[in-house]
């Protein structure tokens, strides 16, 4: 052809296996669509052991071509034409992202099934077709090589992800719908401007020439600052989550793990994306500080706030924000001072699988409370008793998913802290090291609050309100299969440790679970007396009238009246941060510290 | 100072009064009124910029259609509007609000002001290559071969967005009709104009696509024009929104992509690239995927404004 040859080292034909991974979502929802009825969820659910082993083939051939598998789009060779880009992060990210995408749609069948006699339902048929936007929305994210490109990929994602908060209808799910769809357009819109900025500055968005070009200029300063806000926007990172805890809460529970696993994780790839790929080198030790501050302040705030809620799906919306802290802590711990630039070693390796091990962990433990709640009618947390009986699998799954995000050995979150904390001590940044350690300590308090509750005795007065409440709601009936979906996402995530991990993520070849029984034991154990400690201390737990417990929570005394205070502090911090104009003021007042932190070093 | 750039500046100017009226407006009407003139005031600016295609898209897009819809929205919103601002802003958050604002458009601005002049640019490049597609308009050849698969994406975009919209209707309206409009008088000037307008819409819908080839226009353009049409048609009461479930619709909804994505993988299986077009055929080729695209992005823009359906489906 007449047009200019592949001058970027272009992978034949596996290139093509990136544009199926996006064709096959985006081909199997328009589809769908046409097709209606019963038929919208059977197509939805053929695409997804294809877009699965597409996945697979990618990550297959990734590490075979030394570095990235690219595809140029129509034969046309970057700046003038696009190219797609699978490097060893993308590959990881497609393959979880299919399996957990998969999960859930075994677990909507239950859920979104065309009611006997009806030829078609608005909440089946939008489900189905948003669950294929998602999908074909981050497998974009995560192949496109032009920043334009994922400004389209974060339009599907954004535009698919929305709706699904209220398919319900209720009133306050609306609300919440509207609330994400404003402020994820703010944060679309700062992206874009950014990388009109860019283009102004260079005259390209490719990924890889920008990266050739950039130099500290104010143009690419104010543009990394802008879309870097916008992301997080979209992200939700503290104090830019008004609209989370309710979007996430509110959704259905198919809707919730897809939204809480993999839609925050599309935006948080494009941050990883331009500090890492296209301006590793224009980072301070300001910014990325600043950066892993907000994160440390998420895991803070969204942790005790977590331990305060009664129900147990704000209580899980809350650990997300938490979770979403915990992965912005590699910013720092990835900066290298003396060669000023950002290095992919450890700490980029740790995030990621910690991003990867919270998919999996964090759509199990969704979609687990989604049985709990239909099997008992409620998700009040005080009232839980008796859950483990009526849906093991599902309690199981929550408990497992849980454990996996504390980061007990052998799970993902378990070799994600191991790396976070070994790159800590290379770069002596101890205080990282500490937060790290605080995390895990808090994610296994909420986590043993819950569990108390399922497995703990029968609460009296809990079940004089549970037999008032039946009246009003209905329990249901869960199937195996919804069960097992989520038990098996959990399972996965507890088994991340156990991979080589170097084919795909920046780490020596051999790096798993190394470490000592006796070192195991003891990463096992002192989260959970720790994590015991705080959910003593900080969790919303009433003594029993009498007995023991009674003494012992007596004699806590002042110690409990002190955390209760503090966790009573950090709601009301919570909810003045998620104001409309609260959170448009940190988004401004964001923006411009960044860009003063960016320019720190100039 | 010659006469030129003394209308440019007073242009600007005008521009920027009108953005701080739709700022500081009261009411949600007068936001919408000033929002529209400021549209249409900036497709003035993008003309005199030498960017005609961006021009009409502003016209088109940011100024019409999402005049129309937020008119409608600020109608509905009304009654409701004094309720709407529990969280409001005290005088202190107001300044602080103006002072970062300030603060982040001086940077942008600093940022603009210090991009390199000539700007790098693509565009003798995309000229140079535009021998591939026989085309000769730059930026419909940027949409249509070198970025073909942002334009193909974007497509899709519209038709999540609608099944997003769809989404909210109630339960037992599924697969019904959107709100329908009052009746208008049937001797009135409404009325009048939708006989009148579409055939010549039409006409310079379907002719700003088919220019697009070598002259400023596109599919979008066009079918931003034919969607106007149809909407006259229906807020004039002489035809209805048709139900959402209809078959006949969806395959519209969806043909622009749906031939894209054809004409894509048969590039792929003739052994060329995913959407690179045959050297001979091209132009043909791009032609029918434009034809189909204007008749997806048509019906999408008038379905998103006609809103989620209301009204069940006839049995």
């Amino acid at each position: 052809m007449s047009g200019p040859v592949a001058v970027l080292e272009s992978a034949g034909s596996s290139g093509a296996l990136l544009v199926l991974s996006i064709v096959v979502p985006v081909a199997a929802a328009l589809v769908a669509f046409v097709a209606g009825g019963r038929r919208t969820a059977w197509i939805a659910l053929a695409a997804l052991p294809v877009g699965l082993a597409v996945a697979v083939a990618i990550a297959a051939k990734v590490p075979q071509t030394g570095g990235a598998l690219v595809y140029l789009l129509g034969g046309w060779a970057p700046p003038l034409g696009v190219a797609l880009r699978a490097d060893g992060l993308s590959a990881v990210m497609l393959v979880v992202t299919a399996c957990v995408v998969a999960a859930i749609g075994v677990y909507a069948r239950a859920d979104f099934r065309v009611a006997a006699g009806a030829a078609e339902e608005r909440a089946p048929f939008t489900f189905w077709i948003l669950l294929l936007g998602v999908w074909g929305g981050l497998n974009t994210v995560f192949l496109a090589g032009d920043l334009f490109t994922l400004y389209v990929a974060l339009e599907i994602l954004t535009f698919a992800a929305v709706p699904l908060v209220c398919l319900d209808g209720r009133a306050e799910t609306l609300q919440a719908a509207l609330r994400y769809l404003l402020f994820a357009l703010l944060g679309s819109v700062l992206y874009l401007a950014g990388t009109t900025l860019l283009y102004g500055a260079y005259g390209t968005l490719d990924v890889v020439l920008l990266s050739r070009l950039v130099t500290a200029e104010p143009a690419v300063l104010v543009a990394g600052s802008l879309m870097t806000v916008g992301l997080l926007a979209k992200t939700a990172l503290v104090p830019l989550h008004l609209w989370l805890p309710p979007a996430h809460a509110g959704a259905p529970p198919a809707g919730s793990a897809l939204l809480s696993a993999l839609v925050v994780k599309g935006s948080f790839f494009i941050v990883v994306r331009l500090w890492f790929d296209v301006m590793p080198g224009l980072q301070s030790v300001a910014a990325t500080q600043m950066l892993s501050a907000l994160g440390a302040t998420a895991i803070l705030l969204g942790s005790v706030v977590a331990l305060r809620q009664e129900r147990l799906k704000l209580l899980i919306a809350y650990s997300t924000l938490a979770q979403i802290g915990y992965l912005f802590l590699m910013f720092a711990l990835a900066y290298d001072a003396g060669a000023a630039s950002m290095l992919k070693g450890d700490a980029l390796a740790g995030g990621m699988l910690q991003a990867m091990s919270h998919a999996a962990a964090k759509a199990a433990m969704f979609m687990a409370a989604g049985s709990i709640y239909t099997a008992l009618g409620h998700d009040r947390i005080a009232a839980l008793a008796g859950a483990g009986r009526r849906v093991p699998g599902a309690v199981a799954a929550f408990a497992l998913g849980g454990l996996a995000l504390v980061g007990l050995p052998p799970s993902g979150a378990y070799l994600a802290k191991e790396l976070l904390l070994r790159s800590a001590a290379d770069t002596g940044q101890w205080w990282w090291a500490v937060v790290i350690q605080a995390g895990g300590a808090f994610t296994c308090a909420y986590l043993l609050l819950v569990l108390a509750r399922v497995l703990g005795p029968v609460n009296r007065t809990a079940t004089a309100d549970e037999t008032t409440d039946e009246t009003a709601t209905k329990r249901g009936r869960v199937g195996w299969s919804q069960q097992a979906a989520a038990l098996a996402l959990a399972a996965c995530s507890l088994a991340l440790g156990l991979v080589d991990w170097s084919a795909w993520l920046p780490v020596p070849p051999g790096t798993r679970l190394s470490s000592s029984l006796v070192d195991t034991i003891a990463a096992a154990v002192w989260p959970v007396l720790a994590g015991g400690v705080l959910a003593v201390l900080l969790g919303r737990w009433t003594p029993p009238p009498r007995g023991r417990l009674q003494q012992a929570a007596a004699a806590l005394g002042p110690l409990r009246r002190a955390g209760v205070a503090l966790g009573a502090g950090f709601c009301r911090a919570d909810a003045f941060l998620r104001q409309w104009p609260v959170a448009g003021l940190s988004l401004l007042a964001l923006a411009i510290v960044f860009g003063a932190a960016l320019s720190a070093r100039y | 100072m010659t006469i030129v750039p003394a209308l440019d500046l007073f242009v600007a100017g005008v521009v920027l009064i009108v953005a701080v009226w739709t700022v500081v407006a009261r009411d949600s009407s007068s936001a919408v009124v000033g929002f529209v003139a400021y549209g249409l005031l900036l497709a003035l600016v993008w003309v005199r910029l030498g960017a005609p295609d961006v021009a009409l898209t502003e016209a088109a897009i940011g100024s019409g259609l999402t005049g129309a819809l937020l008119i409608g929205a600020a109608a509905r919103l009304r009654a409701g509007e004094s309720s709407t601002s529990a969280e409001h802003l005290g005088g202190v958050g107001r300044t602080l609000v103006a002072a970062l604002a300030t603060i982040v458009a001086a940077a942008i601005a600093v940022a603009l002001l210090s991009l390199p002049d000539p700007a790098p640019s693509l565009a003798p490049e995309a000229a140079a290559n535009a021998g591939a597609t026989g085309l000769g308009n730059p930026i419909t050849n940027v949409l249509m071969a070198f970025r073909a698969m942002d334009t193909m994406l974007e497509k899709f975009v519209l038709v999540i967005a609608l099944v997003g919209v769809w989404s909210l209707a109630p339960d037992g309206a599924w697969g019904g009709r959107p709100r329908s409009y009052h009746r208008a008088d049937p001797e009135g000037a409404l009325v009048f104009l939708a006989r009148v307008l579409p055939p010549l819409g039409v006409v310079l819908g379907i002719y700003v696509l088919w220019v697009s080839a070598d002259h400023p226009g596109g599919a979008f353009q066009g079918a931003t024009i034919l969607a106007a049409m149809w909407l006259v048609v229906l807020m004039a009461g002489l035809g209805d929104v048709p139900e959402v479930g209809r078959q006949q619709l969806r395959l519209m909804l969806v043909a622009g992509p749906v031939v894209f994505l054809i004409v894509g993988l048969g590039g792929l299986l003739l052994g060329g690239a995913f959407l690179s077009y045959p050297q001979d055929w091209a132009k043909p080729v791009i032609l029918a995927i434009e034809f189909a695209m204007i008749l997806t992005v048509a019906a999408t823009l008038a379905l998103l404004v006609a809103g989620p359906p209301e009204r069940s489906a006839e049995p």
